[in-house]
């Protein structure tokens, strides 16, 4: 398979125009948060340098990722990126299937040996040596490891590659972990969600092969420019938050006027994404905007943290799960009570004691 | 003496053990804890909604801002009271250091315990912190304190940002309990155990003020303490 022509060249034979082209650029260097004048350098950088493959593997996941990219905001952008990648390897979305399918793996491999980027899907279980997700015969974690032995970086989609996601939630039967309990010696950028938005992954792939580097990332392996700041800092609702106006049921006035959803439960104070900026479905909206709190769905174990629609939520410690309020609440009383009774018996004790000491002094005297 | 009088008098010793600055701390040090603990509680469960515009209240924000101004106040008072544990006397010392090592602290520290169970007939005598108190008090405030320290500026970098100094010393913390909820709910678990030892202390204090051979509550206003008697 040919891979050594520039991406522009791949977009215009899927039929993509001139215009069509520069438009891509132009949206992809705002969803990255850079000056206009950037359009022009991924231009150009398309325009001229050989076109990096990018291997697309699926583990244990549901599809998600893949359904999110193919749906980004802007037409073009799935068609134009999908162009820059899917002609090497993704089963989901190549035409090649079976043998031929495995073979284009090992080709790529080869020929661009620490050349090309892994994007991961889902991730590996690895209780009962992997046998819970088995690709072309073999175990989801063999395969990752070879593939991931010879690329360049690994991009890792989702909450499953990054955390963990439902597959690993408690008590995760299948033993799943995120891909960086596995890979060890490559760079991984996190891109966490479930999904993550389109206009992220398009926009963290169109960095790394426009720049050639890695987006700059934070302490948990997230580009900083789309996980920097929490849902909550950027959230449209946030004024109602500072006043102190809250829905405080799914049917009151609140919820009509649109009041922060912090009462019900929502995570976007916890949770690091972008969904309050860029949103999703072409801009349309996101949760909180639809009038439903965040679940935090690209926080590690969000599925662990107890309920959705709860903001002190359940801890969860040595198999106990357990309110902080509610243990608090039931503390605080027990103590107050024991304080009351042992007062109340310290004071007795001190009058019998009182007469005791008013006896012996007699009794001396 | 008292012959002469007939007034049965008790001879009192007096001993200088809180020094102006360990005072001054103790009190501003309650005012944040109690300041902490309430606004704390509220931005966890908030007051019911107020009606009418977003922009004619800031509740919530005043709300956050008296517990930041709080937390900064404990964080400042905690950095001068461990100076002040250096410069300071003997006794102000003992809020940072736990003698574990020394077997009489144990023995002692089960005497004042059977004394708080009735099983005693009177408290031993002590110039600085009984065993339990002593106990206690390093492990809530000393340690619980930097807990509540750590997560609380680790939850704050959260809002000053990437970079920020809070981030920079204490954004490491998020990723190392897990995710930023579990910060949350860790702070929010501490403020239970605060509550509860604010309660025991404050019970303790004014009960041993008036059933012990010691004072206690004008021991943290004036400094000295007053023995009832001249009993070792
Ligand atoms: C939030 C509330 C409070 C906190 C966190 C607190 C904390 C402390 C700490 C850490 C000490 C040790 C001082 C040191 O060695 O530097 C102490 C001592 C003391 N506190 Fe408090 N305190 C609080 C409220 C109160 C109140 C309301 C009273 C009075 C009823 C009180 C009475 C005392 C007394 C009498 C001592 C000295 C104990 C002794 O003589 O051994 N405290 N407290
Ligand atoms: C005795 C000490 C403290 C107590 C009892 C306390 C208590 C609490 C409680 C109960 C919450 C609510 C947690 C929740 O359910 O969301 C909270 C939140 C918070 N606390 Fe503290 N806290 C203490 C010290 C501090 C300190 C020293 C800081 C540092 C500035 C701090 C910063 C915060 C922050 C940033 C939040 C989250 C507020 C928000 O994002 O709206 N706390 N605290
Ligand atoms: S709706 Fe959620 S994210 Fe928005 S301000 Fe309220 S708590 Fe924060
Ligand atoms: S708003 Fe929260 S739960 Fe919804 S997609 Fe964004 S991060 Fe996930």
């Amino acid at each position: 398979m040919a891979t050594t022509d520039t991406f522009y060249e791949a977009m215009r034979r899927q039929g993509i125009s001139r215009r069509g082209f520069l438009q891509f650029c132009t949206i992809t260097a705002a969803t990255l948060g850079l000056a206009p004048g950037f359009a022009g350098r991924i231009a150009e950088a398309m325009e001229t340098k050989p076109r990096i493959p990018v291997l697309w593997l699926h583990g244990l996941e549901c599809t998600c990722c893949s359904e999110s990219f193919i749906r980004s905001a802007h037409p073009l952008a799935s068609d134009v990126v999908l162009s820059m990648i899917s002609l090497d390897y993704n089963d989901t979305l190549m035409a090649a299937a079976g043998h031929q399918a495995e073979a284009i793996l090992d080709e790529i491999r080869h020929q661009y040996k620490g050349r090309y980027i892994l994007a991961v899907e889902g991730n590996p279980p690895l209780g009962q040596d992997g046998m819970s997700c088995i690709i072309g015969g073999r175990p989801f974690l063999d395969q990752l490891r070879e593939v991931a032995a010879d690329c360049q970086a690994v991009i890792a989609w989702g909450t499953c590659a990054s955390w963990g996601c439902v597959q690993a939630a408690h008590p995760n039967p299948t033993q799943a972990v995120s891909i960086d309990k596995v890979i060890h010696d490559k760079p991984i950028i996190k891109v966490p969600g479930c999904p993550p938005i389109a206009e992220v992954m398009t926009g963290v792939i169109a960095y790394m092969l426009t720049f050639e580097r890695l987006p700059e990332l934070d302490r948990q392996g997230r580009p900083k420019m789309f996980y920097g700041q929490r849902i909550h800092d950027k959230c449209y609702r946030r004024p109602h938050f500072d006043a102190g106006q809250f829905v405080e049921s799914w049917d009151d006035e609140g919820a009509r006027k649109g009041y922060c959803l912090y009462k019900m439960g929502c995570k976007g104070p916890t949770t690091y994404n972008a969904c309050s900026t860029v949103r999703w479905n072409d801009g349309v909206s996101f949760p909180i905007q639809s009038g439903h709190g965040c679940i935090g769905c690209s926080e590690k174990d969000f599925w662990d943290k107890g309920s959705f629609y709860d903001h002190v939520t359940d801890t969860r410690v040595f198999g106990i799960e357990a309110n902080a309020d509610a243990v608090g609440i039931a503390a605080a009383g027990t103590v107050g009570a024991a304080i009351t009774a042992h007062a109340a018996a310290s004071a007795v004790h001190r009058i019998k004691q009182r007469a005791g000491a008013q006896h012996t002094e007699d009794g001396q005297a | 003496m008292s012959m002469y009088t007939g007034v049965p008098t008790v001879k009192r010793t007096a001993v200088y053990v809180y020094q102006t600055p360990v005072r001054i701390w103790h009190w501003v040090n309650a005012l944040a804890i109690t300041v902490l603990a309430i606004t704390g509680y509220l931005i966890g469960s908030p007051l019911p909604s107020l009606p009418g515009e977003a922009s004619d209240h800031y509740l919530m924000g005043n709300i956050r801002f008296l517990h930041f101004a709080a937390g900064y106040v404990f964080l400042v008072g905690f950095l001068f009271r461990l100076y002040w544990a250096v410069v300071g006397n003997r006794y102000s010392r003992q809020l940072f250091t736990l003698p574990f090592w020394r077997r009489g602290f144990w023995s002692e520290l089960v005497h004042e315990l059977r004394w708080y169970a009735f099983q005693e007939p009177e408290p031993r005598k002590y110039v600085g912190h009984n065993p339990l108190a002593h106990l206690f008090m390093v492990v809530i405030i000393t340690v619980g304190g930097l807990v509540m320290m750590v997560t609380g500026f680790a939850l704050y970098s959260e809002q000053t940002g990437l970079g920020s100094w809070q981030d920079e010393l204490f954004g490491w913390v998020i990723p190392a309990v897990g995710q930023s909820q579990d910060v949350r709910m860790w702070h929010h678990w501490g403020m239970w155990v605060i509550v509860v030892f604010v309660m025991l202390h404050v019970y303790t204090a004014i009960r041993e003020d008036i059933m012990s051979r010691q004072s206690l509550i004008s021991t943290m206003i004036s400094g000295w303490r007053m023995f009832k008697d001249d009993r070792p």
